[in-house]
């Protein structure tokens, strides 16, 4: 692997490299399927003197981002890593972490929750923390995994933000497949990202005390309104910082969404991660067709892109949404909110919400198109009836769930 | 080199007057002492305890010294941040986690564990009241057979952890068991571990008035009773080497358990037993005194 | 977007009196008999509040604004030179 050139590397690699690039002063490592390559390409890094950093072998994912938030609390820029069962497992540390205005970065390898153990992609780990005060970036390639992890360091710091992000990359489809990843220089994002600057900081001389009681007339509620204020104010920073990354590296993989063939699109269909590349795949072949269809790649599940999602999906004639995770009774996470985000918009299309995908269940092209037809079908005739559709299911189960007389 | 009270006359501790402690309150008593002795180049990480809202409430600190309050289970993960984050930076402070018992026996244990068997560079102090103070008295994994908590009401079945063991098996540099009762040897324990490269881990016993039911002005009395009564023993593991610290004359055990009426619910025969025990456990550490290094 | 974005952040100060003049919380209230007292400092060392200091005369004294009337310093000095006396009001 070399800096500066194209290397065909695995997303955990890539985002191993990242952490390197960022120049993160403290690493916290716990093992999880399919993390587990994150966590020892730093170790050998560290090892070998390519990347200088401590690196702290924890004895849990509650632990490590414990750690990693007591290394931010005395000024570090810090890393770590986890999956499925390790995030939820460090589930309340993630919102001490965002209450603390840590800018710590993760990677997560969007792995299925269990029982059972399922050790394949899904999204409900990741989804299950979406009010954490997390930032939330789903990507679709290694390069966008190496490219997004140094811009949200960037973001993650701007004075006007301070909140933890998680870089999210589907299991072994992006972590364990090779895939060609340019990967720059140390000195070109040295000049890119500058030092970490804290909001604050455990020091000797100016003592202060984190975190202590504070009571209901005190600013707990401005506390939370200031978290939610500056997650608004990162979409900004997102944009911004994409634009430099593009104008610096010379690559842009969008801010908040990611547009393909959009601007003339009846149809639109909206997804993340791996299978918005099947669905770029899926416009391709429909267009050719001569279907008037579009994608809109969510990238920004955290900050929620509501003037993006309004301004791209008004005045068109339905929109699909393929949702890889599911808040059961409620739908899926995305579909729910880019409803919810139209409610008020004059001329808000038909949202036909599809639930797939789960505990790695294949999804190929193939599959977005069927969707894709099944809903343009259902909006024609008016037999969107529920909130949402679960689709691939086995063919008994498949059954049932289409069965009209099973609506909420 | 055993300090005097010259000594720590001479140094300012992290406590400041007015703070949200009970009148009476061990805990503060042993903050002091320590706080004095660790000095002001310190970081404490606190844990939910009673001493987080000792602190007083946002925006007013009673402690001079910064403080990273922490969730319950985590305060020595967190500190292993702390720790690694200045040895990056080559900065030399002090990383200390004061935690109560139920951070540190129950539900802290994991981490303490974890950062124990890294050797990270900080010192681990818990202070004991024996229970869970801070949310009304309710019975933790330290809390002494035979007490009555709001979760023990007819006295507690099962003894103690031995948490002090539990670390020292981890084979860590330093361990010591310490009480409000003995100011001067919980100081000399904590100068000699500031010296010290690697885990540290100090237990504080700390009665508490309204937990342990005995009158406020008693508490350095039964901290120094506790020890007398060979229910507290004072020893210090050094490199593997145990060594007795105070050896009093004992007094007998119903001494101590009379003056607290969490003790109420014990029978003469569980008083005996408890005596047996504790004459068991005093034989045992002298008999290690014996060895070379037993962990 | 043109507006301010606060970092609102739970950071407290350090300050003497922190949860209020807490010598308020008190029902007795601890004299020094400087005829009896033999400036051994155990008072200072044992007080669980810090309130007690070394006054201009070489003899302790205590911070009324925040002892909280304890006792512990009645209870530990050798010379039985602190008493404890009720307040009233």
């Amino acid at each position: 692997m070399a800096e500066g050139e194209w290397n065909i590397i695995t997303g955990n690699h890539a985002a191993a490299l990242a952490a390197k690039l960022a120049r993160v002063n403290v690493v916290a490592a716990y093992p999880i399927t399919p993390q587990t390559t994150v966590v020892e390409y730093l170790a050998s890094f560290i090892e070998s003197g390519y990347m200088n950093a401590e690196y702290i072998r924890v004895e849990s994912e509650h632990s490590a981002m414990a750690a990693v938030i007591g290394a931010a609390a005395a000024g570090a820029r810090t890393f770590t890593a986890t999956s499925s069962q390790g995030l939820v497992y460090m589930s309340e540390v993630l919102h001490w972490a965002a209450g603390s205005r840590a800018p710590v970065g993760m990677a997560v390898i969007n792995r299925a929750l269990g029982p059972p153990w399922n050790i394949h992609v899904d999204h409900q780990d990741s989804m299950s923390q979406r009010d954490t005060g997390w930032m939330q970036i789903y990507v679709s390639s290694n390069q966008e995994v190496l490219d997004t992890i140094l811009m949200m360091y960037k973001v993650a710091e701007h004075p006007d933000v301070m909140l933890p992000f998680m870089v999210c990359l589907d299991a072994f489809v992006l972590s364990h497949t090779f895939m060609p990843v340019n990967v720059p220089r140390q000195e070109d994002v040295d000049e890119f990202l500058p030092p970490f600057r804290p909001a604050w900081i455990l020091d000797p001389s100016d003592p202060i005390s984190f975190g202590s009681l504070v009571l209901p007339d005190e600013e707990y509620q401005e506390m939370r309104w200031s978290i939610d204020l500056s997650m608004k104010k990162a979409l900004e920073v997102i944009e911004d910082v994409a634009e430099e990354f593009h104008e610096k590296f010379g690559r842009y993989h969008g801010a908040a969404i990611m547009k393909y063939r959009m601007s003339d699109a009846e149809y639109v269909i909206l997804t993340s991660a791996t299978l918005a590349s099947e669905a770029e795949v899926a416009v391709d072949m429909m267009r050719d067709e001569g279907i008037s269809v579009g994608l809109l790649k969510l990238r920004s599940f955290r900050p929620f892109p509501h003037r993006d999602i309004k301004e791209s999906l008004q005045g068109r004639k339905g929109v699909v949404v393929i949702d890889r995770s599911i808040s059961f009774s409620s739908g899926g996470p995305i579909g729910t909110e880019v409803r919810s985000s139209l409610y008020d918009v004059s001329g808000a299309p038909p949202v036909v919400d599809y639930i797939s995908g789960l505990g790695g269940r294949d999804l190929t092209y193939n599959d977005v198109i069927a969707m894709f037809k099944d809903a343009v079908g259902r909006i024609a005739a008016g037999r969107v009836r529920k909130p949402y559709y679960w689709y691939k299911l086995k063919p008994e189960y498949q059954r049932i769930e289409l069965a009209e007389e099973v609506i909420i | 080199m055993s300090l005097t009270i010259h000594d720590l006359r001479k140094r300012s501790s992290s406590y400041l007057p007015g703070s949200a402690a009970c009148p009476g309150c061990g805990a503060t008593i042993a903050f002091r002492i320590a706080s004095r002795v660790l000095g002001p180049n310190t970081v404490y990480v606190i844990p939910a305890c009673c001493s987080s809202i000792i602190q007083s409430p946002y925006p007013r600190s009673a402690f001079s010294a910064p403080v990273l309050n922490f969730a319950f289970a985590a305060a020595a993960a967190a500190a292993s941040g702390v720790y690694r984050a200045y040895k990056f930076q080559g900065r030399d402070v002090n990383v200390v986690v004061w935690a109560g018992d139920g951070g540190t026996v129950d539900i802290g244990i994991q981490a303490l564990s974890g950062a124990a068997e890294r050797g990270e560079d900080i010192i681990y102090i818990c202070y004991d009241n024996e229970a869970y103070m801070n949310t009304g008295i309710q019975r933790s994994g330290a809390t002494p057979r035979g007490a009555v908590t709001k979760t023990t009401p007819t006295g507690k079945r099962e003894m103690p952890k031995d948490m002090p063991m539990i670390v020292a098996a981890h084979g860590v540099p330093y361990v010591a068991t310490a009480s409000v009762g003995y100011p001067f040897d919980l100081a000399n324990k904590l100068e000699k571990a500031k010296k010290i490269r690697g885990f540290k881990y100090i237990h504080i016993l700390s009665p508490c008035p309204p937990g342990w039911d005995f009158p406020v002005e008693k508490t350095v009395e039964l901290g120094k009773l506790a020890v007398d009564t060979y229910f507290w023993p004072l020893y210090e593991i050094e490199n593997g080497k145990l060594r007795i610290t105070i050896k009093p004359r004992r007094r007998p055990i119903k001494d101590f358990l009379a003056m607290q009426g969490r003790f109420v619910s014990l029978k003469d025969e569980d008083i005996e037993e408890l005596e047996k025990r504790i004459m068991e456990k005093w034989n045992f550490l002298l008999q290690l005194e014996g060895l070379e290094r037993i962990f | 977007m043109g507006f301010e974005v606060p970092i609102v952040i739970p950071v407290s100060k350090p300050r003497k009196g922190s949860s209020g003049e807490t010598g308020l919380w008190r029902v007795e209230r601890p004299v020094i008999n400087e005829s009896k007292c033999i400036k051994c400092w155990l008072c200072w060392l044992y007080c669980p509040e810090e309130v007690i200091s070394e006054g201009e005369n070489g003899f302790p004294v205590i911070d009324l604004s925040y002892c909280k009337g304890c006792g512990v310093c009645a209870d530990v000095c050798p010379a039985k030179a602190i008493e404890m006396v009720r307040e009233y009001g």
